[in-house]
């Protein structure tokens, strides 16, 4: 799809008469809502077609909006990160994609796209984990906006930016700020939050707003099922170990074998207990945890982000202050108010964490409390600590030989293990890029 | 090799999961029209695109300027000096193969005065940025022909859609919370005779702790009413005593320690929704009295003779209740108990849904139509919807406009509050009588933004004194209405673009519901209201 020749601008840019026609009368005038900080200007313009840098996480349902909002409000020089590659499933939403880039990675295509469809906009791409960079890569963007779909790389995110804050005597440098636009979206509702880390509260401090995921009781799933969701469960959790149906290969929800090798068991199942319902598609969005999603949603939250986007770069209006939710079920709703920060945010409130148990508890207590725990909702931590000046790993899951090693440390108490009050324990969990240190306040 | 139809399933499986697969069939049979492709017309289409409407219609006689191209993602460059209908018809066809699209190189005004029968083939009308006199005109040929019109704005960093549709029958309207039709209070006879299988007392252990908490509700709901003069708990205290009764209930074991029984707690904490009263919502009871139900005719829709024949149930075999809806949640039991509880209430559903089904037929034989013009899978969907029925009417925009019908009590209440969204409502009025009177719209040069500030003060009070509103409108908003000089910022039609869609997708499907009847969205601040005008 070659364009004709571009008129080039003056300044060697692709532009043509009238282009930015619709932003400028933002950047140029003034008006009675602006941003105290607010100078209109023509240099503005300049400012985010050749020095505003925005990085975008995620070219996926709210990626690909998020892109095309940004080009058409002015912002060039764009970062797009993703890990995942095209499937099927996401034609229904992820506009910049067609059934010939199925299974090309999300971040390249996006990029490709609107290069192609917005003259001078230079998107690079990411095929990448949000781990696989750090500090001083994140720390070149002027703004961040997220379109994530899970909450562990949303903190990690969150963990990442409060990394960056530099405090001299205590007192926050501005300039290490970073702003964290969030947005986020199921079936018909989805919200969209202004971040200002160390400032505003960041994930999380509202972290209680995001309930863990229910999953259904073993005994249930094992000998009393009810629902076909139980029957479907029982295959993918009970079955697929036991009777390795293709080897050695874990289940992969994207593998229609696997989804019909489960549905059929799952049929088998319920037909035994008599339950109805069992379809290939509940089987697939049960194994697989499927949220339903829609183009127009996503439209809406990234319109919503874009736009707070657009007033932190230019000032040309006070952001959202800070939280927005929205739901068009009945009609259209949206409700707008401020999240407070926690005043001992494990992430960003910079105040000790305390552990407070009696030296008689086990180091299982401790682990388990730092997963169910509404504040902390830990994935896997691994807790180190230092005894006789010598740092060792108290309890760790992911590496395997080393969770076999430290695996008796779980039945042992506190004392056993040879802590002592006042013990700093530092903990490692995905959900955060630094360390968690915690104090241990010994109980009686 | 995937079929067409097993791709699509495949490409629409997220939104499927929302419609279901009878809901995407009213999409793909869509017919949608669209008055001028600016960027939030492209905006709303793509977000329809994608779903798979069957087919669009872009009408717009303008031709394409490089203000045009800058916030438009379906025109480029070398879409300037083109028409616009036409080239952004081919960059949203080429979102999805499985749309039809089809354009028309004329102005809506053209249309009204030579062709006006031209509206009568689409299923829904959706027209942004438009002069009030044309969204006027238009909405009374739609007026007439009952053809859904949805009418949108983006103005600055102000989002507007206005609904126009005489009666929009909803009977999927998928509650975000329902309360459970478990009929507790009414037990019906089959349930009370599943209930005397169930000897709580002479159970083993394991039988007892997987005994559903609707089964340990309802007996000892029987236990209180034989002590208490058929006098359900009532009050706090009652009922506190009542789960007392029901937590004396738990098996102990040789200690006298009461055991782990799950089910006994899930039953003390239901009681208080598990003892609502049965009865029909009152939206229901409305739509029982309206004029459409109460005078079928062959003219009436499905909607309303279904409605009639639960009417009709209801005064008959139902004993003043809606059918049973069939279904009840989950709860701590074994799969036997569980099981044959649910199809206890599955059957007496199905029972009341042919009961329904019978007054149905008798409706349309009294019409002269054969029976299967409603199907009995839809009168079932009906019956299990009974509860959660809704009709969406909309004020005319005629009524919305005349000054002797103007709803002037939403509009003085909501300007109690002199910063309410309705503030943007009323500006956006005197912006279309400035348009009027010069010809143009207001600040959009900059050298006119300081002087339109006083002719637009002028003109939003000329309409505020023709409809005798006596309103406080600050100047702060007219300067920046000013301001926004009539711009289009893309992210703000990006928004308008996902709501309209979502909105005119209810309209297709009947499922979910539309809003009524005023839509305004603040991006200054990111607030939003529903006004009814």
């Amino acid at each position: 799809m070659a364009d004709a020749e571009l008129p080039m601008a003056v300044d060697g840019g692709y532009d043509w008469d009238g282009r930015w026609n619709h932003v400028r009368k933002f950047l140029e005038r003034p008006g009675p809502f602006a941003h105290p900080d607010f100078e209109p200007c023509t240099e503005s313009l300049q400012f985010l077609l050749e020095m505003c840098k925005i990085l975008v996480i995620g070219a996926g349902g709210l990626g690909c909006e998020l892109l095309k909002n940004l080009a058409l409000s002015g912002f060039r020089l764009i970062h797009v990160v993703d890990m995942d590659t095209i499937d099927i499933s996401n034609l229904n939403r992820q506009f910049l994609f067609r059934p010939k880039d199925v299974g090309r990675p999300k971040a390249e295509v996006a990029a490709d796209f609107i290069n192609n469809r917005i003259p001078g906009c230079k998107v690079v791409p990411h095929y990448k984990k949000i781990q696989d960079f750090d500090e001083s890569f994140y720390r070149q963007f002027h703004i961040i906006v997220c379109g994530l779909d899970s909450i562990i790389a949303r903190r990690w995110m969150n963990g990442m930016l409060i990394s960056l804050l530099s405090y001299e005597d205590g007192v926050l440098d501005p300039s290490s700020i970073i702003p964290l636009i969030d947005g986020g979206t199921e079936g018909f509702k989805g919200n969209s939050r202004v971040i200002l880390p160390g400032m505003t509260a960041c994930i999380d401090c509202t972290l209680e707003l995001y309930p863990p995921q229910i999953n259904f009781p073993m005994c249930t799933i094992a000998s009393m099922p009810r629902l076909p969701e139980h029957c479907i469960e029982y295959a993918r959790i009970l079955l697929w170990p036991k009777e390795k149906p293709f080897g050695e290969t874990s289940l992969d929800g994207d593998n229609p074998e696997h989804i019909q090798w489960v549905f059929k068991k799952s049929i088998e199942r319920a037909a035994e207990f008599h339950i109805t319902g069992v379809t290939y598609r509940l089987t697939q969005g049960v194994v697989k945890r499927i949220i339903p999603a829609v183009a127009s949603t996503n439209a809406v939250i990234a319109a919503a982000c874009s736009l707070e986007v657009f007033k932190i770069a230019s000032s040309a209006y006070i952001p959202l202050n800070n939280y927005l939710v929205f739901n068009d079920v009945d009609g259209l709703y949206t409700y707008t108010f401020e999240a407070e920060r926690k005043e001992n945010c494990s992430a960003c409130s910079q105040v000790p964490q305390n552990l407070q148990f009696p030296p008689s508890a086990k180091l299982q207590e401790v682990l388990e409390y730092l997963m169910e725990n509404a504040s902390l909702q830990m994935k896997s931590p691994a807790i180190t600590t230092t005894l006789e000046g010598k740092n060792k790993t108290l309890y760790l899951q992911s590496v395997k030989s080393i969770e076999e090693r430290t695996k008796p440390n779980l039945c042992k108490t506190l004392t056993e293990l040879g802590l002592s009050d006042g013990q700093e324990l530092a903990v490692a969990d995905v959900t955060t890029p630094q360390t968690v240190l915690f104090k241990l306040n010994f109980t009686t | 090799m995937a079929t067409d139809k097993t791709s699509k399933e495949q490409k629409y499986d997220r939104q499927l999961r929302l419609w279901g697969d009878h809901g995407q069939d009213t999409l793909e049979n869509a017919h949608v029209c669209l008055i001028n492709a600016t960027a939030t017309g492209t905006e709303i289409l793509k977000n329809l695109v994608l779903p798979g409407i069957g087919a669009f219609t872009i009408v717009d006689g303008h031709t394409v300027t490089g203000e045009d191209v800058g916030n438009n993602f379906f025109l480029t460059y070398n879409s300037i000096g083109k028409n616009r209908a036409q080239a952004a018809t081919e960059l949203l066809q080429e979102l999805n193969s499985h749309v039809s699209g089809n354009f028309v190189e004329e102005s809506p005004e053209k249309l009204l005065d030579n062709n006006p029968d031209f509206f009568h083939r689409f299923t829904i009308v959706i027209a942004v940025q438009l002069p009030e006199s044309t969204s006027l005109r238009l909405g009374s040929v739609l007026w007439s022909a009952s053809i859904p019109f949805l009418v949108c704005k983006t103005y600055g960093l102000i989002g507007y859609m206005r609904l126009v549709v005489q009666e929009h029958t909803v009977i999927e309207s998928h509650p975000d919370s329902a309360l459970e039709d478990l009929r507790l209070d009414k037990p019906f006879a089959e349930f009370k005779n599943h209930l005397q299988s169930f000897d709580l007392e002479s159970m083993n252990k394991k039988d007892h702790s997987h005994t559903p908490w609707i089964i340990i509700i309802a007996k000892y709901l029987e236990k209180w009413l034989s002590e208490h003069n058929y006098k359900p708990p009532q009050n706090y205290k009652e009922k506190e005593a009542f789960r007392q009764l029901i937590r004396d209930g738990i098996r102990k074991n040789e200690n006298g320690v009461p055991e782990d029984e799950e089910n006994f707690e899930e039953a003390i904490k239901n009681v208080n929704t598990a003892l609502n009263q049965t009865k029909i919502p009152s939206a229901v009871e409305e739509l029982f009295n309206s004029e459409q139900c109460n005078n079928i005719n062959s003219e009436s829709s499905s909607f309303w003779v279904m409605l009639r024949a639960v009417k009709d149930f209801v005064h008959s075999e139902g004993n003043r209740d809606l059918p049973v809806r069939g279904t009840i949640p989950d709860m701590i039991a074994d799969s036997q108990k569980f099981i044959n509880l649910q199809n206890v209430y599955r059957t007496k559903a199905m029972q009341d849904a042919a009961a329904v089904s019978t007054h149905v037929q008798r409706l349309l034989q009294s019409l002269g139509k054969p029976p299967d013009v409603i199907p009995d899978n839809d009168i079932k969907l009906f019956c299990k919807n009974a509860s959660f029925l809704r009709v969406v009417r909309c004020r005319s925009l005629a009524e919305e406009y005349g000054v002797d019908s103007v709803n002037k009590d939403e509009i003085t209440s909501c300007m109690d509050n002199p910063d309410s969204e309705m503030v943007f409502y009323l500006i956006l009025r005197g912006v279309e009588r400035f348009y009027q009177q010069h010809s143009r719209y207001p600040g959009v040069y900059n050298y006119q933004v300081e002087d339109d500030i006083s002719k637009l003060k002028l003109c939003v009070n000329s309409v505020m004194q023709e409809y005798n509103l006596n309103v406080n409108i600050k100047d702060d908003y007219v300067h920046e209405f000013c301001r926004f000089g009539a711009s289009e910022p893309h992210t703000v039609a990006a928004f308008i673009g996902g709501s309209a869609a979502q909105e005119a997708i209810k309209i297709i499907s009947h499922q979910f519901v539309p809003f009524n009847n005023t839509f305004i969205y603040n991006a200054m601040l990111q607030t939003s209201a529903t006004l009814q005008l």
